[in-house]
């Protein structure tokens, strides 16, 4: 029956491809069985990363981008995160309604995903997700990442080409732009720009990225691309941007660093996710870590302890 | 495995541009701690459909003030089916004439809440509705 499932995924149907990511998010266990089987079938799709702050435009950027895609005739898996409220454990997810333009369009997969917890920006299974739709055959997966902060940069270890959104009005830019977010743009795009405080802010992105431009050395400048989104103005643009960081990318080798760098974070992760979920489990047979805990609580053991105590009876030493 | 949760399409079918019921619905689910994916006003069937098979939606809730439930209502049921997607557990509200209420349920909607029904109804139908994926 699980094969069923991935000969379907790699013929692209959208049925299996929307059950597979619920069992991704649930970690049912059939979605592993199945991840193993497609790995073979990833790695075709071209990765585009879309961030910024709340509201800044993204779902409409790419609604956009999805559309000049389509225009070309490549087809477009879309992945869409939006935050898990802590308190109930729900998720309002708003990124759809933005792109429905697109819902009957068989060349375009649009899937929600809410956070459920995870931090960073993504979802934890959202680089599943896109693999699940690269190997179904997509030609673009683009990833929207949840509304920002400075420090959630998730998006730039799972993405080929980052473009981090930006809106006038926010405040001062340049104060923003001292650490994390800021960095992580391989492009900058200033959306809204039919709104007051646009051209400024254009001076300000450019004035710091030909800075950066002259303190560092870098060989690929991030271009600064203005938009108006609802209005589809400088989507062209945008995409001609995305195609130079591509080709620029796959021509100076830095394409397969990244891929290589990327995979082996995610495997290190993965790794670290499932120690952590098998000790976890043992852990909880007959309480132990219940009495574990009191026992620390009283100061009879210490966490370092602990710590020791339980990788020792797990792992063996490294010789 | 975790936790699963209980993903829900709201959706709000034909031209009708009353839509205080659906985004407060909208809250009101997000708040029972299910994933809510609200598709906005001028939907068809086919759109609404087509939503909830990428989401994998466990639930459609079709809302409407404007009279045409009877024939939206059925075709987004019949659609899902075509789409093999019959386990969707499908509900509507909105301003429906209480005879209209046997066929709609016939067609394959589960339930029909009208003006005024306390969200908690609502929702508790949800939970001891929904269907096994
Ligand atoms: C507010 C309102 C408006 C506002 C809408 C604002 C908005 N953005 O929503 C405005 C002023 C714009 C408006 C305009 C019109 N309206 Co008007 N409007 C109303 C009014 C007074 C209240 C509706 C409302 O918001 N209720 C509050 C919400 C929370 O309740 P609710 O949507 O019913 O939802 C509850 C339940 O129905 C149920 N439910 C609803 N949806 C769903 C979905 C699911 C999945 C579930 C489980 C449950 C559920 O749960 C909710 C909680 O209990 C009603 C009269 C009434 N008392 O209902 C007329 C009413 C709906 N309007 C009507 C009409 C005719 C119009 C107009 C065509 C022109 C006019 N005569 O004013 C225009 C058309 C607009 C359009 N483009 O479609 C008629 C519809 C007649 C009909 N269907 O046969 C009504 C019934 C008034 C009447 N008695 O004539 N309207
Ligand atoms: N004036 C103006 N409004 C825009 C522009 N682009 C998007 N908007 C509006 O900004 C609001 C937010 O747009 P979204 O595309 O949902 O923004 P987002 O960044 O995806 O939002 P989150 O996912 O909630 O963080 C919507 O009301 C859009 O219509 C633009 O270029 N100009
Ligand atoms: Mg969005």
């Amino acid at each position: 029956m699980i094969m069923d499932y991935v000969a379907e995924i790699l013929q692209g149907s959208p049925l299996a491809v929307s059950r597979v990511i619920t069992w991704l998010e649930n970690e049912d266990e059939r979605a592993r069985v199945l991840m193993k089987e497609i790995y073979s079938h990833t790695g075709n799709a071209y990765l585009l990363g879309i961030t910024g702050s709340p509201g800044t435009g993204k779902s409409t950027l790419t609604d956009g981008v999805t559309w000049q895609f389509r225009n070309k005739g490549q087809t477009v898996g879309i992945v869409a995160v939006d935050p898990s409220s802590p308190f109930t454990g729900g998720a309002l997810l708003g990124d759809r309604i933005r792109m429905t333009r697109h819902s009957e369009d068989p060349g375009v997969f649009m899937r929600s995903m809410a956070t459920r917890g995870y931090l960073g920006g993504l979802a934890q299974f959202t680089r599943g997700a896109v693999k699940v739709l690269d190997a179904s055959g997509k030609n673009y997966v683009i990833i929207e990442t949840v509304g920002v902060g400075q420090d959630e940069v998730d998006v730039m270890r799972v993405a080929d080409t980052t473009c981090v959104v930006l809106v006038p009005g926010l405040g001062d830019v340049i104060q923003s732009m001292k650490a994390g977010i800021m960095e992580i743009a391989d492009i900058y795009v200033i959306n809204k720009y039919d709104q007051p405080g646009a051209d400024q802010l254009y001076s300000e992105v450019q004035f710091r990225v030909n800075q950066d431009a002259s303190i560092k050395d870098r060989a690929w400048v991030p271009p600064v691309i203005r938009t108006v989104a609802v209005e589809g103005k400088g989507e062209d643009d945008l995409i001609e941007a995305i195609a130079a960081h591509r080709t620029y990318l796959e021509q100076s080798g830095k394409l397969l660093e990244k891929r290589r760098e990327r995979t082996r974070e995610e495997t290190l992760q993965m790794i670290h996710h499932e120690l952590f979920r098998i000790i976890r489990a043992r852990l909880a047979e007959n309480s132990r870590i219940e009495s574990m805990v009191e026992k620390i609580m009283d100061h009879e053991l210490s966490p370092y302890n602990v710590v020791e105590e339980v990788v020792g009876e797990w792992l063996p030493p490294a010789k | 495995m975790a936790e699963k949760k209980i993903k829900i399409i709201v959706a709000k079918p034909g031209l009708d541009g009353h839509d205080r019921g659906a985004k407060l619905l909208s809250r009101i689910f997000a708040e029972a701690g299910m994933e809510v994916v609200y598709t906005g006003l001028r939907q068809t069937p086919e759109m609404i459909v087509e939503a909830a098979l990428q989401e994998d939606a466990d639930v459609v809730g079709l809302s409407s003030l404007s009279g045409v439930h009877n024939y939206f209502f059925p075709k987004v049921v019949e659609l899902l089916k075509a789409k093999k997607l019959a386990n969707v557990l499908v509900v509507g509200g909105g301003i429906i004439p209480l005879e209209d209420i046997p066929e709609l349920k016939k067609a394959g909607i589960a339930e029909i809440f009208g003006p005024g029904t306390s969200t908690e109804v609502i929702v508790d139908f949800i939970r001891s509705n929904v269907k096994a994926k």
